[in-house]
């Protein structure tokens, strides 16, 4: 029975339960392992924060002000003495927090969403993205400075703002994928053995079109933690003094010739966690799709 | 094919409509007026501002002048630029965007595309890694970092190029490659993701095993089913950046549209922001049509489903 | 596969020649400028109009300033009031009547020689009801002008200006203003062509186009010949200007550059002559790398932090003075803005007209424990979290931050900081719905009273929301002085009860910040940041400045 290809979505009777199977060959790729390693610290470190830190995060030192390393500072101060790598271990906890969350959020709606509308095909696909252009026309920079105004600030108000942006090209990438997915043998296949819509798409079609939604999704994650940033800036979300990596970023950035520091350090964690992310998504890829077999890629 | 591009067209209006009348009433629940300001001047003055713009009438009473408007072309004239109607400010601004715009993405397309595929033919080799390392820097420098770095090395320490405006065509460069980094990588990330999936297939195999040409398989067959995501990315993606990204036009002060259209939001110029609305709902019906139109070609299949 | 390698490569190769042929050192637009007499300016923000009797800000000032020109002029080193398009003036006994004598040889730059009658239509321009003018209030020292403005009259005739012939003007005041000379500096006292208004509308009517470059007329050492939104306003020399002997530039560019930091580097790039301000973290750099290159000079304004007086625990006195007390200013000035300013301890900046405040609200963190303690909250307990507003800014942000760790270790009081974009912040201010508030005044005109007179009760501008009788009392008074030395004495005293009584935390004076290249010359230190551009010229000896 193994001798039957799998490159087909039929499933040929559980041997072994496939989430089970998927995390094996997860574990045996080494950079998608590194990468969720990683993650796995960066998270742990954010989350020890107020035990790991040295210093508090608003702590000041004028006298002091933008210093670079040093044995008391370890990353440096910034511009108001304040210990770099405090703010970046409680920055952390923001970043990766808004980063995943309203990535997830966005993940979720976008993928139903898109993935209904895909399928239906016709008069309903075009009314749903229709709406979903509407939604791309409404000018972010009023719509945020509304939501903070009627509904005063906070973190799950973040969320709501940056999720609200990021479903809609999700949707859309989910849309084309089930579009050409949809005429698959085995969607038929599905169909002709009378199951429901509902477990068509979310079954069958969907674990298929996963490819570019994982992809998109790891790139999705940093993009949100810069929009968090400039959310912040204009004071939807956190507020002085606390601070997260995006916004160290970008206060980095403003005096990058004077003190380099300042946005190298909180620049290269967010590439770490971006490239981090990145392989455990491919293998995250990889180890999902039935299809891919790593040892017959290419010629 | 006549029938879809009207029915596409005619779908187009309502989508503007919406977009506009949602925007009219957000724009209004914003507080500050576009005549708020610093030194307060006398009630009187702010009364007759508005009255002379139509603000004082009944919400209800500027909506339907504002959709006739609308329905003439005619998007009235900007609260804070006294002297200048939305429709100029708007002829004057896109093209600009657009200029930037296309470069930006002609860059992104045209590397990203060689570096997906190239990597995607050789996976989890040098060849592979190295061009998507170099696509990621694209997506975690952000345009804030890079755009200045640009500047800093190329601008003022070889002294090669302005380091802001828009006036030879040398000011181009630096622009569009900040632009075009972030969608390059995507791009690139993308079609590498699905060249991957494609590349196994059968019908690939069975072409191989047929003797067509290994070009011809990774460009006609290969690359036009792995196209799909990447096209699917592109029809939003192209509409953003071709109205104008306001972190760059910031960076290199650049008169484009989006750097105006923030500043529209922060001034509360309230036509301006509608007219904006208006024009960029109409971009992306456009664009998301001319995606559709891409997908159709792409994968034939298709053809009867998007309608 | 080869024809996909071969394409990429190319990709590469097109794209490295086009670095290249940018190659080389080009000669930037300040080296062009020194040559041609081209002063490129740098001017923060794109400016809403440049008609003078609408706009409200410094940006749009900056412009008008080269194309228009009022009664008096400004002395370029010490902006004392100078003949300007009238050549002289006179002055009645009891100081109310003014008579100015316009010169024979004023012109508009279309050669329409510069009359009385144009002053008259101008002033009744901006004062007309319907046009709504922001600044009209300027001109509510002229006889009956209020009125007409607020439609109470109709007939202007009944205003304080007379025509009496074509060189002769007449303005009468509702009482002496010994600072009325300097007021005229102000644009909303400039006159406009007024065939040219005509030709576009009516004259009380918005959104004309007579101030279109082609279409624009001014009598100033100017004219406008180009204005490409978000890019670039050119100005050229007018010949028909009365002093065109004086004037040597040829021409000026203003650059609208919102962000300091690009405006910087466009500095470095060669791009500007002047810029319109220094970002906080590259000062120290200059100070000590280019001193020459930098300019820190006294500006009339004073950051301050704003208190809500109608809300609890604001209202108590004790409370305002120890939180304004905690500040420690010195610091605030020395690490935190960096530019050169002064700590301020009292409202009005120094030698305002030389007028210098005796009053102090000190730094004093024993006294404000006191305070705090006496109020009912020793040691910060039981004190209510209040927020802190200010406006999207990486500068407020530094200054708020700073403030609440001060009143943190001074006096345990723990606050919490609102940020929020500008417009939102101005309605918050101005309807009264903050605790504190950072805030900022630069004064209209030098004197005293262009920074006193907002807090009098009921004041548009007194968002403190403060009444103090004794204090509208002294104002009143200051006002109707006739004597300069016991005028001063009535600010004097009015600004002790404003320092005592604690409204607002006066926290620094500015500084304008400027680099300047070496080449500009009559380029001046002034109190209001203006520098009257028929006496500026570029020096084009000696080496242009190489990228710092």
């Amino acid at each position: 029975m193994t001798g039957l290809s799998s490159s087909e979505g039929i499933r040929t009777g559980p041997v072994r339960s496939p989430w089970r199977e998927a995390w094996r060959r997860l574990a045996g790729n080494p950079a998608a392992m590194t990468g969720l390693a990683v993650i796995a610290v960066l998270g742990v470190l954010s989350v020890l924060a107020p035990w790991l830190a040295p210093y508090g995060y608003e702590t000041q030192n004028l006298e002091l002000g933008a210093a670079p390393p040093s044995v008391a500072h370890w990353l440096g101060t910034d511009v108001l003495g304040r210990d770099l790598l405090t703010r970046m271990l409680y920055g952390g906890r923001i970043s990766l927090l808004v980063g995943v969350c309203a990535t997830a959020v966005s993940l979720v709606i976008g993928t139903a969403y898109g993935a209904m509308s895909g399928y239906a095909g016709g008069k309903t696909d075009a009314f749903m993205m229709r709406l979903v252009d509407i939604l791309y026309a409404i000018p972010f920079t009023v719509f945020v400075i509304v939501l903070m105004v009627a509904f005063g600030r906070n973190l799950l108000l973040l969320f709501a703002a940056i999720g609200a942006v990021e479903w809609l090209t999700m949707a859309r990438i989910v849309r084309g994928q089930v579009l050409a997915v949809k005429q698959e043998m085995f969607v038929q296949a599905a169909a002709i053995q009378g199951l429901s819509h509902a477990r068509i798409v979310f079954l069958h079609i969907v674990p298929n079109v996963l490819g570019p939604v994982i992809v998109y999704t790891t790139l999705t994650i940093p993009r949100v933690m810069l929009l968090e940033a400039f959310l912040s800036f204009l004071g939807l979300g956190v507020q002085a003094p606390m601070s997260s990596w995006g916004l160290l970023i970008r206060d980095g950035a403003e005096v990058m010739e004077s003190f380099p520091w300042l946005m190298v350090f909180p620049g290269v964690v967010l590439a770490a966690t971006l490239f981090a992310l990145n392989f455990l998504g491919d293998g995250l890829r990889d180890a999902l799709d039935p299809r891919f077999d790593r040892k017959r890629s290419g010629p | 094919m006549i029938r879809f591009v009207v029915n596409r067209l005619l779908q187009a209006v309502p989508v503007l409509l919406a977009a506009v009348t949602i925007a009219f009433f957000l724009v209004r629940l914003a507080p500050g007026g576009p005549f708020t300001q610093e030194k307060s001047f006398s009630e009187e003055s702010i009364r007759r501002l508005n009255d002379h713009y139509g603000l004082n009438d009944p919400v209800g009473v500027q909506y339907a002048r504002y959709i006739g408007n609308l329905l003439r072309g005619n998007l009235g004239p900007s609260f804070k630029y006294s002297n200048r109607t939305v429709n100029e400010i708007i002829s004057e601004t896109f093209p600009v965007s657009l200029e930037l715009g296309c470069l930006a993405l002609g860059f992104a397309t045209c590397i990203g595309l060689a570096a997906g595929i190239l990597a995607a033919l050789r996976p989890n080799t040098w060849r592979d890694y190295t061009p998507m390392a170099l696509a990621m820097t694209g997506i975690c420098v952000p345009s804030f970092v890079l755009g200045p770095l640009l500047v800093l090395v190329f601008a003022i320490q070889a002294g090669w190029f302005n380091a802001a405006g828009w006036d030879t065509a040398a000011d181009r460069l630096l622009p569009a490659i900040t632009l075009g980094s972030a969608y390059a990588a995507y791009i690139a990330r993308l079609t590498r993701g699905s060249m991957l999936e494609i590349l196994p297939a059968d019908f690939i195999r069975t072409s191989r095993a047929t003797g067509v040409l290994e070009r011809r398989i990774v460009t006609r067959y290969a690359l036009k089913n792995a196209l799909i995501p990447v096209v699917s990315f592109m029809g939003p993606a192209a509409a953003g950046i071709v109205t104008g990204s306001f972190v760059v036009e910031t960076i290199f002060n650049i008169p484009g549209m989006g750097k105006m259209f923030v500043q529209a939001a922060f001034n509360r110029d309230y036509s301006l922001i509608l007219g904006l609305v208006a024009f960029y709902s109409l971009l992306i019906v456009i664009f998301n049509f001319a995606v559709d139109i891409a997908l159709a070609w792409l994968d034939p299949r298709l053809r009867k489903v998007t309608s | 596969m080869r024809k996909i390698a071969v394409f990429s490569k190319s990709t590469l190769a097109l794209a490295l020649g086009l670095v290249c042929s940018a190659c080389g050192r080009r000669e930037t637009p300040v080296e062009a400028g020194n040559r041609l007499q081209v002063l490129h300016l740098g001017n923060s923000s794109e400016p809403q109009d440049l008609d003078p009797h609408i706009v409200t800000g410094v940006t749009e000032h900056n412009i008008i300033a080269a194309l228009l020109e009022g009664l008096v002029a400004e002395d370029p080193v010490s902006l004392k009031p100078v003949p300007g398009t009238a050549g002289s003036w006179d002055i009645s006994a009891d100081a109310r009547v003014y008579t100015f004598h316009l010169r024979e040889n004023a012109k508009w730059s279309n050669g329409d020689p510069v009359t009385a009658q144009d002053f008259r239509f101008s002033f009744q321009r901006i004062l007309s009801p319907r046009l709504g003018s922001p600044y009209a209030y300027m001109l509510f020292c002229l006889e009956s002008a209020e009125a007409y403005n607020k439609g109470q009259i109709a007939d202007f005739n009944e205003v304080g200006v007379r025509a009496e012939d074509d060189h002769k003007l007449v303005l009468t005041l509702n009482e002496p203003v010994p600072y009325f000379l300097s007021l005229l500096n102000h644009y909303s006292w400039f006159p406009v062509h007024s065939a040219t208004i005509l030709r576009f509308g009516a004259p009380d009517e918005l959104g004309s186009r007579w101030t279109a470059p082609g279409n624009f007329v001014g009598n100033g050492p100017f004219t406008l010949t180009e204005w490409i939104p978000g890019k670039k306003i050119s100005v050229v020399k007018n010949d028909k200007y009365w002093d065109a002997g004086t004037a040597r530039l040829s021409a000026i560019h203003f650059y609208p550059i919102g962000d300091h930091k690009i405006e910087e580097r466009a500095f470095r790039a060669g791009q500007l002559h002047v810029t319109g301000t220094v970002p906080i973290d590259r000062v120290d750099y200059y100070r000590q790398n280019r001193p020459d290159l930098l300019r820190l000079d006294p500006y009339l304004g004073c950051y301050y932090y704003l208190f809500n007086v109608r809300r609890e625990p604001l209202d108590k006195l004790e409370v305002r003075r120890a939180l304004a007390m905690a500040i420690n200013r010195e610091q605030i000035v020395k690490y935190v803005t960096k530019g050169g300013e002064e700590p301020a301890y009292h409202f009005t900046p120094p030698d305002t007209a030389g007028y210098t405040a005796r009053a102090r609200l000190p730094y004093d963190e024993e006294r404000a424990r006191e305070l705090l303690a006496a109020a009912g909250y020793p040691g910060g307990s039981g004190f209510p979290r209040l927020t802190l507003l200010y406006n999207t800014s990486d500068a407020h942000a530094r200054i708020a931050q700073a403030v609440q760790q001060m009143w943190e270790n001074a006096l345990g009081v723990e606050i919490e900081l609102l940020n929020m974009e500008w417009k939102v912040y101005l309605a918050s201010c101005q309807e009264g719905s903050y605790d504190i508030a950072r805030a900022g005044w630069i004064g209209d005109y030098v004197d005293p009273n262009s920074f006193l007179d907002m807090w009098v009760t009921g004041g548009g501008n007194n968002r403190a929301g403060w009444s103090d009788a004794g204090y509208d009392a002294l104002i009143t008074e200051a006002v109707a002085a006739s004597d300069p030395a016991k005028r001063l004495e009535s600010f004097q005293e009015a600004e002790k009860i404003l320092m005592r009584e604690a409204p607002i935390v006066p926290i620094y004076f500015y500084r304008s910040k400027s680099l300047i290249q070496p080449s500009v010359r009559g380029w001046h230190p002034t109190l209001l940041d203006h520098h009257p551009y028929k006496h500026v010229y570029l020096e084009s000896s000696g080496p242009p400045s190489a990228a710092p």
